[in-house]
């Protein structure tokens, strides 16, 4: 190595904020590790037709791969290492007990083709764990078949297509009702159904309306699909009338369990007149996000559509679990196999661990933590829909944004430089510069004034030298990203020199 | 904080209507301090004993050696407990290493482009049939017998959302033994011909273990009517000798990667990947990493593309997908970092070898034969002597805590008389020779003979 070249090398790897190199830039023939056995040739048991000509990759001492990954693992912002107030994403605290539970080998090991007798320990869990969701969310049975929020959703209106094809109404029913606070997952889920999706606005409470879903449900109508607390953090307080609205008109409700966080032993979708729902395991019930999977997506039915769940259900007959296939209405099963079963346990271990009183002052505490920061914030930004909210709320900086040129992204970024991650932005649609902030009730009050003061500061700022709050983020190893860049000259992947 | 928010009590924050008042407390056991909570899952996960048996099961879920070093990294909480990486500037680890997993499963698959992971195998393929569908403008699938059942499943599953057909292709099945166990291609010219299908779904290793690609007249045809091409690898293992999907004419490459470094968990969660030809990059579902600069000109990592998703697109999206397994997808490339080019390849030999030491021994049992005969990657179809069932001998194998492998008359009744086994590089010969010690002794149990 020359010296300019050793200089180089050098500041790529120890200056501040110096880029990582990729794996594949560091490696060298010959640095393998002894973690399998030496052996023959695969020319001895395999045609050269059938094998690959080359494998262009590196070999890495095992010392390279932990430091490079360590050093890629403190290049994020994670719950373990700050404060999350990433609306309608729920990042409370995930329990260490999950996962050594969910790793211990007797649920590790074992393999899906298991026989269901010597399986039992895991098909009691995936049971307990199915009946106490049902219980706490008031459905008659959910599967834990889908393997997160989206997939559930798709198995909920791939059941609501079967039951309507059952009754010779398939034809007939071709709409989706979604009302503007849904999550983006709603209209996709119901586009990869042939649904057409009828957009349906809040009403000035950021609400649903009763008049507005009588408008437009008719026998057309397949599904309407809700949340509640909806997306601004509010409780819709007509469901009863909206779901007799749409039964009458012959259609199901659905309920996107998202913001199940704030419901726990203080009503259920199922007393609401929901016929269908999915759960995000991973926001409600601690799983951890892990970087954007893998998730958990329960999906729960009311008793007139127990027999469309995906396969397979467990099922218990005297002391005995079993996997269920044989289910000649089900729509099928929605992925390989028969669920994300290791979140399955940690969700389990989570229920076990708070107990139903536990799980209500979880919903409590998190409408609690929601409403504190709520009447701190609307101090200094504006709260659009100014009254007691749930387990989120949204705030909007468009009153800054017109006093001072800096937005809801920029005050986003600005967090980021005081060690908090940003809250979900631009989102609701309804509410312009939208910053949607959900505490959670794992964090403490210390906590929840420390962001309060960090978001009072930059609010300041703003007024008073935007151009700080713009230049956002400046402590990150990276700026402000190009993304525009990204999408006009996609670059996805490392090749291998020619 | 109650008097902050200007109320006297939490039930006053979380009133609801009378009607949907929660008319008694929760149905949930009082919590658990930590250490009877262990007690208590501990108790469940002492109860699967299928974990303490020697084991011969595959068929889609692999037991593989994971070094320690996976685990210990990619449980880092600041990897465990981040959320997906929208906020760029604090996100670039594992956006890094999204892009490394793109990468590696490039250059694996053989294709220009990989997304940052879907839920699993099965539903890979599902995605792609709907990328191949919006691509052509076809609305049915040809799909070999010979893809995983699951995975027919599931494509079935979403193609009935779609209004989708799902056609099988011939297989021979042959009679007794003797059959190669490979797709029958040799009509796919005819079946082609009306350009009705948007995709044809090859598996190589295929579901019975066997090498299994489209040959060249094969591949013409479906080249020369536009179809395309997907290529599944449900033991993405395989990918460290075999020749891949991309050599072999994929258009598409789906499949399982739980292989690489994932335990196998009772089923999931796991991990699937789509790789694909650029042609293909914006009907894509799911995330995609690029790279790009900063606002300073510096190398920055970011999700892209993002114009095909459900959070910009809504109905109009590609996919609703929007939680993969990003997880799942870390393991994989910490895992494949940790063995290297040369152990891929030394643990995909060493699968060959050891079924080809399973085949080798279960063969010289009296009764028991190779059910195909094409050359396998680490798993072959067991056929059991006549006069039985893979039933009634899979029944006696457990009753000596052997786990044999998967009846496949589960989903093939012409293969109710034969098994699937499979062999890893954790396959020991003392395992084998216990397997068939075994099925020495049952073939000669009267009760098994009859069943």
């Amino acid at each position: 190595m020359s010296a300019p070249e050793l200089e180089t090398e050098l500041r790529n790897r120890f200056e501040p904020g110096a880029n990582e190199p990729l794996i594949f830039e560091l490696g060298h023939p010959g640095r393998a590790n002894a973690y399998f056995p030496n052996g023959r040739a695969i020319e001895e048991f395999l045609p050269a037709s059938a094998l690959r000509p080359d494998l262009p990759l590196p070999d890495n001492s095992e010392l390279e791969v932990v430091r490079h990954y360590t050093r890629l693992s403190q290049r994020n912002f994670s719950i373990d290492t700050g404060f999350y107030p990433l609306g309608s994403c729920t990042m409370k605290y995930n329990p260490r007990v999950n996962d050594a539970m969910a790793n211990l080998p007797g649920f590790r090991d074992l393999h899906p083709f298991a026989p269901d007798e010597l399986a039992q320990g895991a098909l009691a869990v995936m049971y307990d764990l199915e009946r106490y969701l049902a219980s706490i969310f008031g459905m008659a049975q959910f599967s834990l078949n889908p393997a997160a929020g989206a997939h559930a959703e798709l198995a909920a209106l791939l059941i609501a297509k079967a039951y309507f094809t059952k009754r010779g109404e398939g034809a007939k029913r071709t709409t989706v009702i979604v009302p503007d606070t849904a999550h983006g997952t709603n209209p996709a889920s119901a586009a990869m159904v042939g649904y057409k999706v009828v957009s349906l606005r809040s009403d000035a409470r950021g609400r649903v309306s009763v008049e507005d879903i009588k408008a437009v449900v008719g026998d057309d109508t397949a599904v309407c699909m809700m949340t509640n607390p909806n997306t601004l953090g509010l409780f819709e307080d007509h469901i009863v009338e909206i779901a007799e609205a749409v039964h009458a008109a012959g259609g199901l409700m659905y309920y996107d369990g998202a913001n199940a966080n704030a419901l726990m032993g203080n009503a259920r979708p199922g007393d609401m007149g929901f016929d269908l729902m999915h759960l995000n395991t991973h926001k409600t019930f601690s799983i951890p996000h892990g970087g954007g999977g893998a998730g958990h997506g329960p999906v729960g039915v009311a008793a007139h559509l127990v027999e469309y769940l995906p396969t397979p259900v467990v099922v218990k007959e005297g002391e005995r679990y079993a996997l269920e296939f044989d289910r000649p209405l089900s729509i099928g099963p929605m992925r390989s196999f028969w669920s994300n079963f290791a979140h399955a346990v940690r969700g389990l271990t989570y229920i076990r661990a708070n107990g139903g009183d536990g799980l209500t002052k979880v919903s409590q505490l998190a409408v609690l933590n929601a409403n504190y920061v709520r009447v701190k914030v609307r101090e200094f930004l504006e709260t659009p829909f100014d009254e007691i909210c749930r387990h989120e709320f949204v705030a909007s900086a468009q009153e800054l944004k017109r006093e001072t040129g800096v937005r809801a992204l920029d005050i986003a970024k600005a967090l980021l430089d005081h060690g908090f991650h940003a809250p979900t932005m631009y989102f609701p649609l309804l509410v312009p510069e939208c910053l949607m902030i959900e505490p959670t009730e794992t964090e403490s009050k210390e906590t929840l004034d420390a962001f309060v003061a960090a978001l009072r500061a930059i609010v300041e700022q703003a007024k008073s030298d935007p151009e700080t709050v713009l230049a956002a983020p400046v402590t990150t190893v990276v700026g402000r990203v190009d993304e525009t860049r990204a999408a006009r000259n996609p670059d996805l992947r490392w090749s291998p020199p020619a | 904080m109650l008097s902050d928010v200007g109320v006297s009590s939490l039930d006053e924050l979380l009133r609801v209507p009378d009607a949907i008042a929660l008319k008694e407390p929760l149905a949930v056991p009082p919590g658990l301090p930590e250490i009877e909570l262990q007690r208590t899952m501990g108790a469940y996960a002492a109860r699967n004993d299928a974990t303490k048996y020697t084991s011969f099961l595959g068929a889609g879920a692999y037991r593989h050696y994971i070094p320690p070093v996976v685990p210990a990294i990619a449980m880092r909480g600041e990897f465990l407990t981040a959320y997906t990486p929208y906020q760029a500037e604090v996100s670039q680890g594992y956006l890094q290493a999204i892009y490394e997993w793109q990468s590696y499963i490039c250059v694996l698959t053989g294709l220009e482009l990989a997304n940052a992971s879907v839920y699993d195998g099965a539903t890979a393929l599902a995605e792609a049939a709907i990328m191949a569908v919006n691509a052509t403008g076809r609305r049915a699938i040809l799909v070999s017998p010979a893809v995983h059942p699951n995975y027919r499943a599931v494509l079935k599953t979403y193609a009935r959302g779609l209004d989708l057909t799902v056609d099988e292709l011939p297989f021979p099945w042959g009679l007794g033994t003797g059959a190669e166990g490979t797709t029958d291609f040799s009509a796919l010219e005819a079946q082609l011909a009306d350009e009705r299908y948007a995709a044809v779904v090859a598996q190589s290793p295929n579901f019975f273990g066997c090498i299994d690609v489209p040959a060249a007249a094969a591949r013409a045809a479906i080249e020369r009517t536009g179809t395309v091409l997907i290529g599944v690898v449900a033991e993405a293992m395989s990918l460290g000798v075999l020749s891949p999907p991309g050599e072999w004419g994929a258009h598409i490459a789906v499949g399982e990667a739980q292989s690489f470094g994932n335990p196998v968990a009772y089923g999931g969660p796991y991990v699937g990947f789509i790789a694909a030809n650029k042609e293909h990059m914006r009907r894509i579902p799911g995330r995609l990493v690029g790279r790009t600069v900063d606002g300073s000109g510096k190398l920055a990592y970011t999700l892209t593309l993002q114009a095909r998703e459900q959070h910009i697109r809504r109905e109009k999206a590609t996919s609703n997908i929007c939680t993969n397994q990003a997880h799942c997808a870390l393991c994989a490339t910490i895992y494949l970092a940790a063995v290297g080019a040369s152990g891929l390849r030394r643990c995909a030999t060493l699968n060959v070898e050891r079924a080809h030491a399973l085949a080798e021994r279960v063969t010289r049992v009296p009764g028991f034969s190779r059910r195909f005969v094409s050359p396998v990657f680490n798993e072959l179809a067991i056929r059991v002597p006549q006069g039985t069932t893979a039933k009634a001998v899979l029944a006696a194998l457990q009753e000596r805590e052997i786990l044999g492998g998967v009846e496949l008359g589960r989903w093939y009744p012409q293969l109710a008389d034969s098994i699937l086994m499979t062999a890893t590089e954790l396959t020991t010969d003392a395992e084998i020779e216990t397997l068939a010690t075994a099925l020495g002794s049952i073939a000669k149990e009267p009760h098994v003979v009859r069943a």
